[in-house]
């Protein structure tokens, strides 16, 4: 018998999951009834988060311009809306600091792009465990 | 909101930490090959963390 191809699976088996795991980071998995594993990525994207706001990193706004202020702004800002919601509340509860110069404060910033992509990590992980690619 | 001071060791080692425990999680499919992972890639970025370290160090004289 023919294995059922991706395409084939319904959206609603995937869709609320990854969409759960992007808003909260970890909750995915919980809703595939995988904790442990959930809560190792929630931690790992809250802590990174968390560390980023900590060193004074600065969240991105988009801003065109020449191909590279594009690339960096409009990129670092779809990276930090990936925390979900970690960002949301950090712009909400007025967290969200000015970029400023220092060692610190920029890998405070490329900490709290990195929690995004990391969510990102998880968000695929969760795709691939509805959808049945993966235990 | 708290303020840490870290130095660029301390960070990328958290860093380095972070993305190891995500990695292993996601990559393998059973536990022992999720830890294993995990570990692999957080040496891996400990050893790039020295040897860009150093070769910068030599490369600026």
């Amino acid at each position: 018998m023919a294995e059922k191809t991706i395409s084939e699976v319904p959206l609603g088996k995937w869709v609320p999951a990854v969409a759960l795991a992007w808003i909260i980071p970890g909750a995915g998995h919980l809703l595939l009834k995988h904790p442990a594993r959930g809560g190792l990525v929630a931690a790992s994207v809250a802590s990174m988060f968390l560390l980023g706001l900590m060193m004074r990193g600065a969240l991105f706004s988009p801003q065109t311009g020449d191909l590279l202020t594009t690339v960096i702004y409009c990129g670092g800002f779809l990276c930090n809306g990936l925390s979900g919601i970690l960002y949301f509340l950090t712009v909400w509860l007025g967290y969200s600091q000015p970029d400023m110069a220092g060692h610190v404060h920029d890998y405070g910033t490329k900490f709290l792009v990195g929690a995004g992509l990391l969510n990102v990590l998880g968000m695929v992980d969760v795709y691939e465990i509805a959808t049945g690619q993966k235990d | 909101m708290p303020k840490v001071n870290l130095s660029h060791f301390e960070a990328t080692l958290l860093f380095a930490l972070l993305t190891s425990v995500v990695l292993g999680v996601v990559t393998k499919r059973t536990d022992r090959e999720r830890i294993r992972y995990a570990v692999y890639c957080f040496a891996w970025f400990v050893a790039a963390v020295f040897g860009l370290s150093w070769l910068m160090y030599l490369g600026h004289g």
